[in-house]
């Protein structure tokens, strides 16, 4: 199995869906659990900030809202230089689970490339690397 | 992600994890394109062991090659496998398990309790 392109968590919550949904898309739900600030335009291509006293900030774009069901959003991937086009879509799907929620967030698009940058990345490798350093390191230990 | 995306990242990796080549990458990354001869002037290694890193690197992907005469040739980092290897790195760096927990402890307090944060993205 080679690195993931998505993540995936399940969390079950004591609340109804109705108040996870508050917490996930409601600035003042997402200011007290996921950022130190938040501002949120929610309907699908409306924009959401989330802001850390750190200095991180984290600009997303509202991609689903189905109340109370799934949220989705696209963001940039955290770590990469602010310029990178490349983003993940996270989705929050909620189901009722007895008197709670059953709350999945997945985290997708982390193994997707830029135009030109997977062609560029690998013109130019190929053969056996490792089996080279090898031969390297043999090579500098009898110098 | 596609396998030979998965090689160049390991190959980014490999050359990431001896000291001597991370010493070459962010001698180029902090200066730009270099000849052997230059690193040597930097690097408590010999030119020829440099040179010797540096035409694996090439072959790798890992640096570019400037045109030029033989001992003038600039070596260039190439900034394409190591956008590669950032993704890889960025889904080992993700968490959402502390900000889930956040969450639970947000909810079981209340809405209007005190807050503990999650944590970055």
């Amino acid at each position: 199995m080679g690195f993931p392109d998505r993540i995936e968590r399940t969390v079950e919550l004591a609340h109804p869906p109705g108040t996870v949904w508050a917490a996930l898309t409601t600035a003042a739900g997402l200011a007290a659990w996921f950022g130190d600030e938040a501002a949120i335009d929610l309907r699908p291509g409306g924009r959401a900030e989330l802001r850390w006293a750190g200095g991180p900030t984290a600009e997303l774009r509202v991609e689903r809202v189905e109340e109370p069901a799934v949220f989705g959003f696209t963001w940039p991937i955290y770590g990469l230089p602010g310029g990178d086009p490349r983003r993940t879509y996270v989705e929050f799907t909620l189901e009722a689970a007895g008197a709670g929620t059953r709350l999945t967030v997945a985290e997708s698009g982390f193994a997707q490339l830029p135009a030109g940058v997977h062609r560029a990345a690998c013109d130019g490798n190929a053969r056996g690397w490792a089996k080279e350093l090898g031969e390297l390191a043999s090579y500098l230990d009898a110098a | 992600m596609p396998p030979d995306a998965e090689a160049v990242a390991g190959q980014v990796f490999a050359a990431l994890a001896d000291p001597t080549r991370r010493a070459i990458l962010a001698a180029l990354a902090a200066g730009g394109p270099a000849t052997a001869t230059d690193l040597a002037g930097q690097l408590p290694v010999t030119r020829q062991a440099i040179a010797k890193h540096l035409a694996l690197l090439a072959q790798a992907g890992l640096v570019t090659a400037e045109p030029g005469e033989r001992r003038r040739v600039r070596y260039r980092l190439r900034s394409a496998p190591m956008q590669v290897a950032q993704q890889f790195l960025a889904a080992l760096a993700r968490d959402w398990d502390t900000p889930l927990g956040a969450l639970a402890g947000h909810l079981d307090r209340g809405a209007r309790s005190p807050t503990r944060h999650g944590g970055t993205p």
